[in-house]
């Protein structure tokens, strides 16, 4: 069905944009950038972009933008032949790098999921983890968030086609709170805030609106969790609470997962 | 092609649609022998794993269903579990929940309208091929989206997965002179808008009318975003407490289907042409003076229309934005505070695409017990594909390229949600 798009300029760079488990908002996330859309598919040619077109080019790709965990055996093969097609792969968001919320299956029994939401499960296929997309193949870039930020996003885009390195930080949300002069919510009201943990990236959105972080980004490099536990404790927090504030949209990341398992222990 | 044995229409990826589906008809001639939409996203089961979390976690991970329409899961998940919980919110914040409905409404439908739907009455495959000829309107389509989704960065913090909404309230909330601040955005959106409808009025429509059950919510004198009774075209009258009396989820054999049907009756109809046929006498003068100009009277039963339909809509999110800015006062809390108690709740509210209806029963310790989750595009689903059975017909004579195409048009009319709809997992229709 698709006819091929009448290219003018052929030497511009390929874009795939694929999608596993996840909401869609990642991708979304490229049309939501209404100021320089225009811009970005007028310096790259959009090959592969099912939400937005019915223009469907075979690889190979230049980037591959994968947005989505892997949670079927279909999903599992399909990611190896998305890999081989792209020359450079970029997993979006925190389904791609982490699992997603969807990883909360891992800890339970995935049949009775099944049964909780379907009337016949012996029709449903699925596997029992849900995993990133670096467990599955070789992945060169991982920009975290849920969703991702746009521009974030841009800037890697134009990195990548550059081929220099990426301005992406991997500090800690707190970074970006003293940078907005934010007073400390877990310090000033006592309100457990996942941003010690957390890397920066949303510009520390959610203690700019009176509430803690919940660590949509994944953790920052060497995140120190048993120091945040400890202080959550402090604050009057249960294990059971804790161990649910780790396990978040970022759940299975190890360094989030081992946290909310470790905090659990006696 | 009539007089040929049979041929068969397939789309193995369906463009243009959030999530990933794939649209498969068969043809014995004129007659059409078979219709799948298939739905391949893999399941993520939320029912199941919201099991077990607090309530006030409900927003934020039910948002996550759909990138596109977090808000109103948003929506759905505080007034259920508001209601399961017997809380009563400030109208201040009652009237900052529409302006943030408001804000989803203006930047999905403007994205809909302009970026989805639109190049296929013109034409084109895509929205970067439109704009080759189209420049102006993809730039005033994405500037309209722009002003939506400043709306929700405003009360919201960010356009996808906002941070603000909580059951009781607003983590924070604005001033009066930040959402004034709105104002002058929004005066062009109206009148954006109200070219928007001149525009699709323009297009070129397929003659194709059928007799639907329009299922939308009634409000006594709004036009439905939060809050009101469930009805219908043909007499449906009911509290959002009684939805799982009269409507059930079909696990259909042969199949991995999930599809929402009327109980003793079947497929039925949601998403702006059934708002609009049931509500057209709530909409603000503006909005219906425009839906006349355009040709549009109620009951539009022309489903290629619901692009005029969702223009008029714009119309209307615009109006009714500067409304509530006009009203708004900052209330003297962001939000009630919130004790822990058992209890059971339904909330049925209006996501872009339709009716989104969620049930949350709760323990004392405030976590979740059970939750359900119907999306509108499991909701309109089983009527897609009754319309693709009939329209599909329409189309023997048609060379398979083009006939391929208008199938696709038609679905995309109903702006469907795969990701939304994703528990349920493929859909097959066997019927031979």
């Amino acid at each position: 069905m698709s006819s091929s798009r009448k290219s003018t300029v052929k030497s511009r760079p390929r874009i795939g944009v694929f999608k596993f488990a996840s909401c869609d908002g990642c991708q979304l996330s490229l049309l939501d950038a209404e100021d320089e859309l225009l811009a970005v598919v007028g310096a790259v040619e959009i090959a592969y972009f099912p939400e937005a077109s019915r223009i469907m080019l075979k690889g190979p790709y230049d980037i591959g933008l994968v947005e989505g965990s892997i949670t079927t055996h279909h999903d599992a093969e399909r990611i190896q032949e998305v890999r081989r097609k792209c020359k450079t792969l970029i997993t979006i968001g925190a389904c791609a790098t982490a699992g997603g919320i969807q990883a909360l299956r891992n800890w339970k029994d995935v049949e009775e999921f099944i049964r909780i939401v379907y009337a016949n499960p012996a029709f449903i296929t699925t596997l029992k983890l849900s995993t990133p997309i670096a467990e599955h193949v070789p992945v060169d870039f991982e920009l975290r968030g849920c969703p991702i930020n746009k521009y974030q996003l841009i800037e890697l885009i134009s990195a990548t086609l550059i081929g220099r390195k990426p301005n992406i930080p991997n500090y800690s949300v707190c970074l970006e709170c003293k940078r907005k002069a934010n007073v400390c919510i877990a310090v000033a009201a006592g309100v457990a805030c996942l941003g010690p943990v957390t890397q920066a990236g949303c510009g520390a959105l959610c203690p700019s609106f009176t509430r803690g972080c919940y660590g949509c980004y994944g953790p920052m490099e060497t995140p120190n969790t048993a120091s945040l536990t400890s202080q959550f404790r402090i604050l009057g927090q249960s294990d059971e609470q804790i161990s649910r504030a780790f396990r978040g949209f970022n759940a299975w990341a190890w360094q989030f997962r081992k946290a909310s398992e470790e905090c659990k222990r006696p | 092609m009539s007089g040929r044995g049979g041929r068969t229409i397939k789309v193995d990826t369906l463009a243009r649609v959030e999530g990933e589906g794939a649209l498969y008809i068969k043809m014995a001639g004129d007659r059409v022998a078979d219709v799948k939409l298939k739905i391949y996203e893999p399941p993520r089961m939320f029912e199941a794993f919201l099991r077990g979390r607090h309530f006030s976690e409900a927003p934020d991970i039910t948002a996550r269903i759909c990138g596109i329409c977090p808000i109103a899961y948003q929506m759905s998940a505080v007034h259920a579990i508001e209601r399961a919980l017997a809380i009563k919110i400030d109208p201040a914040v009652r009237l900052l929940r529409r302006l943030f409905y408001c804000g989803e409404w203006i930047e999905s439908h403007a994205l809909h309208v302009y970026m989805l739907h639109a190049p296929d009455f013109l034409g084109y495959q895509d929205v970067i091929e439109m704009a080759k000829d189209h420049r102006a309107a993809v730039e005033k389509a994405l500037r309209l989206k722009k002003i939506g989704n400043r709306i929700v960065h405003l009360l919201g913090g960010r356009e996808i997965h906002p941070i603000s909404a909580c059951v009781g309230g607003f983590y924070k909330v604005p001033s009066r002179k930040q959402v004034q601040e709105l104002v002058s955005d929004l005066e062009w959106a109206l009148e954006a808008s109200l070219e928007t409808v001149r525009w699709t009025s323009t297009l070129e429509f397929p003659p194709f009318e059928q007799e639907y059950e329009f299922v939308a919510l009634q409000h006594p004198d709004e036009y439905p975003l939060n809050e009101g009774r469930l009805v219908s075209s043909h007499g449906l009258n009911i509290d959002a407490a009684e939805y799982e009396d009269r409507f059930v989820e079909v696990h259909v054999k042969h199949s991995n289907a999930l599809h929402s049907v009327m109980r003793g009756k079947g497929s039925y109809f949601v998403g702006p042409l059934a708002r609009f046929n049931l509500n057209f006498g709530r909409l603000p003068e503006i909005a219906q003076k425009a839906a006349i100009e355009a040709g549009l009277r109620p009951p539009v039963k022309n489903l290629f229309r619901s692009i005029v339909v969702r223009a008029v809509e714009l119309v209307f999110a615009c109006a009714e934005a500067l409304r509530v800015i006009g009203e708004y006062e900052a209330p003297a809390a962001a939000h009630v505070d919130v004790a822990n108690r058992a209890g059971v709740g339904q909330a049925i509210t209006e996501a872009p695409r339709g009716i989104l209806y969620h049930r949350y029963a709760v323990d004392e310790n405030g976590l979740i017990v059970a939750a359900k989750i119907v999306p509108p595009t499991s909701q309109n689903q089983r009527r897609i594909e009754d319309d693709l059975r009939e329209y599909a017909g329409h189309l023997a004579a048609w060379p398979i390229e083009e006939a391929t195409w208008k199938c696709e048009q038609a679905v995309r009319c109903y702006d469907p949600c795969i990701s939304c709809a994703t528990h349920f997992l493929k859909v097959r229709i066997d019927r031979q």
